[in-house]
């Protein structure tokens, strides 16, 4: 089966995830073995998943599990005996 | 206190039910997070983010009886993080809400940007306030529907099924809005991190 970069880019997601079907998957890896861009696009891809989930780029608040234990004890004392 | 957080939380959950309730304490610790960027996604400013954290957290433990062991417990509490997000916005009529179950549209041809030469990791652009404002403005700017399901597989790490049962959306759902979220993010962030990364040092991908 030869597949074009379009088909290539719908397997993308899939591919990195490690969730395509073996024929499929040799497929799309023989493809990238050979196509300069649909490989810088599958590495950029997965370089930005990569980067998002770094817990430097979405960072709790200064202060806010302090705030948020003194909320949740608020609301333990209207349950406390 | 090590031995409370080793406890099993099925554990925890019963004894919290069962009278100990500074167990919540601990029972919460380990979402604080997902949940506090669970309702970043939606609200999109800090203060109205963490009101929405602490009402869902609350709210969790005001239900936790109606918690059955069938689901994790951090996909029940995201699935209320977000309830709790959507309803604060419906009320402050702040943004279209978009049905729970839409499937995106397919056949608009979404294609990623065209890259040559983009395999190295920008490991110390992460570092660079600039670069973490450039991801957090792409990932606000995504449609609700995908940018959930982005945060909650590939920054909260949730698997599919958990996604699609916090979603309370179907499993290819979450497959086809992930993917779309990932065309998106590389049209727009790629080309720009790959400009602000000209810097002489940079580490290799290790799977390359």
């Amino acid at each position: 089966m030869v597949i074009d970069c379009k088909h290539v880019w719908n397997y993308i997601s899939d591919f990195i995830d490690g969730a395509l079907p073996e024929e499929i998957r040799v497929t799309v890896q023989k493809h990238l073995d050979h196509c300069e861009i649909c490989s810088a696009i599958l590495d950029s891809t997965r370089n930005i998943i990569i980067l998002t989930a770094d817990d430097r780029v979405f960072e709790l608040p200064v202060g806010f599990s302090e705030r948020l234990h003194k909320r949740i004890d608020l609301e333990l004392m209207r349950f406390a005996p | 206190m090590p031995q409370v957080m080793n406890r099993p939380e099925p554990e925890m959950i019963a004894a919290i039910l069962a009278g100990d309730i500074q167990l919540y304490h601990e029972l919460i610790r380990p979402y604080e997070r997902s949940v506090y960027v669970m309702a970043l996604s939606y609200m999109k400013n800090e203060t109205d983010a963490e009101d929405v954290a602490q009402e869902a957290i609350v709210r969790a433990f005001r239900k936790l009886s109606s918690f059955r062991a069938e689901s994790k417990f951090s996909t029940w509490l995201i699935s209320i993080t977000l309830n709790e997000a959507r309803t604060r916005l419906r009320r402050q009529v702040l943004v279209r809400m978009e049905s729970l179950d839409q499937l995106p549209d397919e056949g608009n041809g979404l294609s990623p940007a065209l890259l040559r030469d983009w395999h190295e990791i920008p490991s110390e652009a992460i570092e660079r306030d600039e670069v973490r404002k450039l991801i957090q403005q792409a990932v606000d700017r995504l449609p609700d529907i995908y940018r959930e399901v982005f945060l909650l597989r590939d920054v909260e790490e949730l698997s599919i099924n958990e996604a699609a049962e916090a979603l309370k959306i179907s499993i290819p759902s979450v497959k086809v809005r992930l993917h779309r979220a990932h065309l998106i993010l590389q049209k727009q962030l790629a080309p720009q991190l790959r400009t602000v990364n000209r810097t002489p040092k940079r580490r290799l991908l290790p799977w390359l």
